[in-house]
């Protein structure tokens, strides 16, 4: 049956385009299949098969965008006149997202024991929306197609993030991230009219009539580099893409919406949200904005150092540990842009060492976020580190996963975070980014700091008298298995990195 | 890959054994107390006996080679990583210093009385698999990660099972340390780079670098990454603080093998990789080596002359020693550096001797306060034979280990014109160690017993070392014995490997083997075949 399925579906995308993308449509299809299923079912099922629904959906959509060929091809192609364009890259980060949407989902299952009250299907159906557009996002070739993707994801995610609306930390959340993100959408937009006028422009050489094609601009640009146009447009844009990514200056939203967004959103945002954003800035730097590496390269190092900096130094102080996660996340996005840099100085394997730094980062962040979500108590937005202490005692497998996590984040080894900072720090030795690498080690050496407090409150407080936070954990062994697989993967990609195929 | 051979594999199951019962014990929180020491034991003893048997099957003509090579892939074959395994002359001795110190620490251990003894044991198993996969990695890579994976049991450990101020402690020792290697692992990835060698393995870097050595300058700055990041992690002066407090409040097993096995990864690290690889470097920071050696020797020397902590004391001693290695290691020569290493093992096995003992002693006084004690020997007289043994060691005695390391780095330093001056402050510190020992030996087991002190003696409360404490002091003790009388036994294959590293157109290194090696321990030798 599979077989023939495969054979169909093979015989149908050696044919048509629309093949290429047919995991988004999936995706698309499920979600608007879980809105009438919300209608068709009785209320009393409805808890019980959508989410079941939308998690065995992902799966499969996974399976299919793996398994099937025409939808899972590795070489570089160009579909839709130039609007989409898949290699191996494109195709890895389809499998993140997919990975990270059915975790979320997942953990949305688990967020929503505690918040009964709040509506449950629109959440999947917004993820699995989300997931098919960032798939899509990274896939663009196009700035239009760039901005309609992006804008996909962020208007769902407004909604994701203002979701718990009994909730003021989240109401407050939702109305900065709307604002901010308005505000990035705006500068980014601004970037892309301005080259696309530039680039439009007839007197200048290579100027185009697609000029919002990558390749086209990427044409233009060269030959122009020196044009003031051209780098203001390429910094509104690179501005527009690092909102995204939470870079210092534009990090300013991410404590304060990490905090008030659900958990499971939060998770959301700080895995895929910035990897898509990261994705994209690649392709940018790589593409249309190759020519402007002398122009790019100090600013971007300046904002990784910056990055750097100031999520470690900001971490320290935290007690909330959402605000906490936020905070170091902008660290890791300073790591990361460390391979950006990298890349644009000529090291060409270092795009692969992001992608495999985001998976790491992908496998901890959402097994803290899982021991986040089950541990919360009634006010999902206050979790405190203190709610922690003695953690490891009461909850001795949740206390491994989250010590397995944190340690994953930090960079230690055996687990798979040391291997992907390994990564990124060869590379950027390669490119001798002597003074971004002193700067990483100092950043590194602080996250040490409060990830191992952390570590230390659930592991080393003494057994206290005072009950602080008995939301009692209550995980069922679907929570164990998935939790206990992200650690196990994490600690496998550490021993053996051979386990996650990205850098041959 | 060619020369794989069975023996290779008994390096992988020394790694590997204790990292399996550890798992094992990780989740054994309902075994009974006899499985959990049996599985405990099981991990113990392999290091230990596979270090014996590979001992006796090592081939010392192999010189600039390893023995036991093995050669596997785990993903990072990109970046030129291979798990790559194998002992020389160098790495032998602590191999074996691993494996022994280890099972003293792990026999301690079973028998103690910690909470969640499943998980204490269990750490420390993985602790114990970290080290001998340090000393028996070839490859830089997995030298450095070995080490990190040993580091962290030592943090957990310390903060779950450690004595006042533990969580303080825990955390200031963690972010040096990580301080220490990032740093060292920048120096590694920047020898990786530098040497387009295309490797991380110590053979291929050592066959590039020798056939083009780098420019002076990326060579001091490579030198200077290794030597501070290392010396953060052996607690040169004076990036010390960490490690008195450390040991301080640190419990038995943790301080025993983090003083005595973990400690020495740094220097070892110096003397295998910094020394040979980038000799002009050496020579820049020479001077810089030899001020903060003696600033752990003299400066930290009075300092534990002043304190009252028996625990502090031992911290603070094993930081002034480190002192003397980092001196030899400054010579850059063969025999400064083979007085290094002998150092190094002699050391290992005394100072975790004494860390035992302390807290034998803490267990009968119910303090660490020198002053508070007094007259223990009169109940205790093994226990004070063992202590005084481990301190006349640690002082540096004749007929223990650390007299030969001591006195090799002696030699070594009065044979250039550059270095004899250092011999004098270097012996005065000799003195100073003499000092604090032998006042910590009066001050516990000899005089007036004081105050609460004295009730318990008189009540009888006090036993001397039970079977439990005598085993795994027996064997350290033996062990520093031995080096004492045959130094010959790591010596000669060390000196081998040295002399091929360290290459010397003085014309007086026969003179300074044959001190070395005395007549007296040649004849031991001619009796032993």
């Amino acid at each position: 049956m599979n077989e023939l399925l495969i054979e169909f579906l093979s015989g149908f995308t050696a044919t048509n385009e629309w093949a290429a993308i047919l995991p988004e449509i999936l995706l698309g299809v499920l979600a608007l299949g879980l809105l009438g299923a919300e209608m068709a079912l009785p209320r009393s099922q409805q808890t019980r098969w959508i989410p079941r629904l939308a998690v065995w959906g992902q799966v499969i959509v996974l399976v299919l965008a793996f398994t099937c060929a025409g939808c899972c091809s590795f070489d570089q192609r160009e579909y839709f006149s130039g609007l989409i364009a898949q290699n191996d890259v494109t195709q890895l980060m389809r499998g993140f997202f997919l990975l990270s949407s059915l975790a979320v989902c997942y953990l949305g299952k688990v967020y929503f024991v505690r918040q009964s009250a709040l509506p449950k299907t629109e959440f999947y159906a917004l993820v699995l929306i989300i997931s098919a557009a960032m798939m899509l996002l990274v896939q663009s070739a196009h700035f239009v197609m760039l901005f309609v993707a992006l804008e996909t994801v962020t208007v769902a995610f407004y909604v994701l993030v203002a979701y718990n609306r009994r909730s003021q930390f989240s109401l407050e959340a939702g109305l900065k991230y709307l604002i901010l993100g308005a505000l990035s959408s705006g500068i980014l937009l601004f970037g892309i009219v301005l080259l696309y006028g530039i680039a439009g422009s007839p007197e200048l050489v290579a100027s185009s009539h697609d000029s919002l094609n990558y390749t086209q601009l990427m044409h233009f640009v060269i030959p122009n580099m020196d044009n003031l146009i051209v780098k203001i447009g390429a910094l509104l844009v690179i501005a527009g893409v690092c909102f995204k990514i939470g870079a210092v200056p534009f990090q300013i939203w991410v404590p304060d919406v990490y905090q008030g967004a659900p958990t499971p959103v939060t998770a959301y945002l700080a895995v895929a949200s910035k990897a898509a954003g990261f994705i994209v800035l690649i392709q940018l730097v790589s593409g249309p904005f190759f020519g402007l590496q002398d122009f790019l390269v100090p600013v971007l190092s300046v904002i990784a150092a910056a990055t750097i900096l100031f999520g470690n130094i900001a971490a320290v102080t935290q007690r909330n540990v959402k605000r906490l996660m936020g905070l170091s996340g902008i660290a890791h996005a300073g790591y990361l842009l460390l391979g950006v840099v990298a890349l644009m100085r000529g090291v060409d394997w270092a795009v692969y060492a992001v992608i495999f730094y985001l998976f790491t980062y992908l496998l901890a962040s959402f097994a803290v976020f899982g021991v986040m979500s089950l541990s919360a108590a009634a006010d999902d937005a206050i979790q405190e580190l203190d709610h922690y202490q003695n953690f490891a005692r009461k909850h001795p497998f949740l206390g491994g996963v989250l010590a397995c996590g944190l340690g994953s984040l930090a960079g230690i080894p055996p687990l798979g975070g040391f291997i992907g900072k390994l990564f990124l720090f060869v590379a950027a030795f390669q490119a001798s980014l002597y003074g971004l690498l002193i700067i990483a080690v100092i950043g590194v050496v602080i996250s040490i700091y409060y990830y191992f407090g952390w570590i230390r409150e659930s592991y080393f407080s003494a057994p206290s008298t005072e009950v602080v936070n008995e939301a009692a954990c209550p995980s069922t062994a679907g929570d164990r298995f998935l939790l206990g697989a992200f650690t196990v993967a994490s600690v496998v990609v550490g021993l053996l990195p051979a386990a996650l195929p990205i850098i041959r | 890959m060619g020369n794989l051979d069975t023996n290779s594999l008994f390096l992988l199951v020394a790694i590997l054994a204790p990292l399996v019962a550890g798992t094992v014990l990780l989740f054994g929180a309902r075994f009974s107390q006899t499985t959990i020491r049996a599985v405990a034991a099981f991990g113990f003893a392999w290091p230990l006996i596979i270090g014996l048997l590979l001992y006796s099957l090592f081939e010392p003509s192999l010189v600039g080679e390893y023995n036991f090579e093995l050669r596997l892939p785990t993903g990072l074959e990109s970046i030129g990583i291979y798990l790559h395994l194998g002992l020389n002359g160098i790495s032998m001795p602590l191999f074996l210093l691993a494996g022994t110190v280890g099972l003293a620490a792990g026999l301690y251990a079973m028998y103690s009385n910690a909470d969640r003894p499943h998980l204490y044991l269990a750490l420390l198993l993985f602790m114990l698999g970290g080290l001998m996969g340090t000393f028996a990695s070839v490859d830089v890579f997995f030298f450095y990660f070995f080490h990190e994976f040993a580091l962290i049991p030592t943090f957990l450990m310390i903060g779950m099972w450690g004595g006042a101020g533990r969580r303080g402690a825990a955390i200031e020792m963690t972010v040096y340390l990580t301080l220490g290697a990032l740093l060292s692992l920048l120096g590694l990835i920047a020898l990786y780079v530098q040497s387009g060698a295309d490797s991380f393995s110590l053979v291929e870097l050592r066959n590039y670098l020798s056939a083009q050595p780098l420019s002076e300058t990326v060579q001091n700055n490579i030198f200077a990454l290794l030597l501070f990041g290392f010396g953060i992690l052996v607690s040169l002066f004076p990036f010390h603080s960490w490690a008195p407090k450390g040991y301080a409040v640190a419990p038995t097993g943790a301080a025993m093998l983090h003083a005595g096995v973990l400690k020495k990864f740094g220097l070892y690290g110096l003397l295998q990789i910094a020394g040979p690889l980038l000799p002009a470097g050496g020579e820049h920071w020479f001077s810089w080596i030899v001020w903060l050696a003696l600033g752990n020797i003299l400066f930290i020397g009075l300092v534990t002359m002043a304190q009252k902590d028996l625990k502090m004391m031992l911290g603070y001693s094993s930081v002034m020693h480190m002192g003397y290695a980092f001196l030899g290691l400054a010579c850059f020569s063969v025999v400064g550096a083979g007085g290094a290493l002998l150092l190094m093992v002699a050391h290992g096995l005394s100072v975790a001797l004494l860390f035992m003992l302390s807290t034998c002693i803490y267990h009968r006084s119910q303090t660490f306060d020198l002053s508070a004690m007094g007259g223990l020997a009169s109940k205790a007289p093994a226990l004070a034979a063992c202590f005084v043994a481990g301190s006349m060691a640690s002082i540096g005695l004749p007929g223990f280990g650390n007299f030969w390391g001591e006195f090799t780095i002696f030699a070594a330093l009065a044979e250039t014109e550059l270095t004899r001056w250092i011999v004098v402050p270097a012996a005065i510190g000799i003195i100073i160690s003499a000092i604090y020992g032998l006042r910590a030996v009066a001050n516990i087991f000899f005089g007036q017993p004081k105050g609460d002190f004295a009730d318990r003696l008189e009540s009888g409360q006090i036993t001397d070392l039970q079977g439990f404490e005598k085993l795994p002091a027996g064997i350290l003790i033996a062990g520093l014995v031995l080096i004492g009388i045959f130094p010959r036994i790591f010596s000669d294959d060390a000196n081998r490997e040295l002399v091929e590293m360290y290459p010397q157109e003085q014309s007086n290194l026969p003179v300074i083997h044959s001190a070395v090696l005395p007549t007296q321990v040649d004849a031991h030798k001619e009796v032993t075949h």
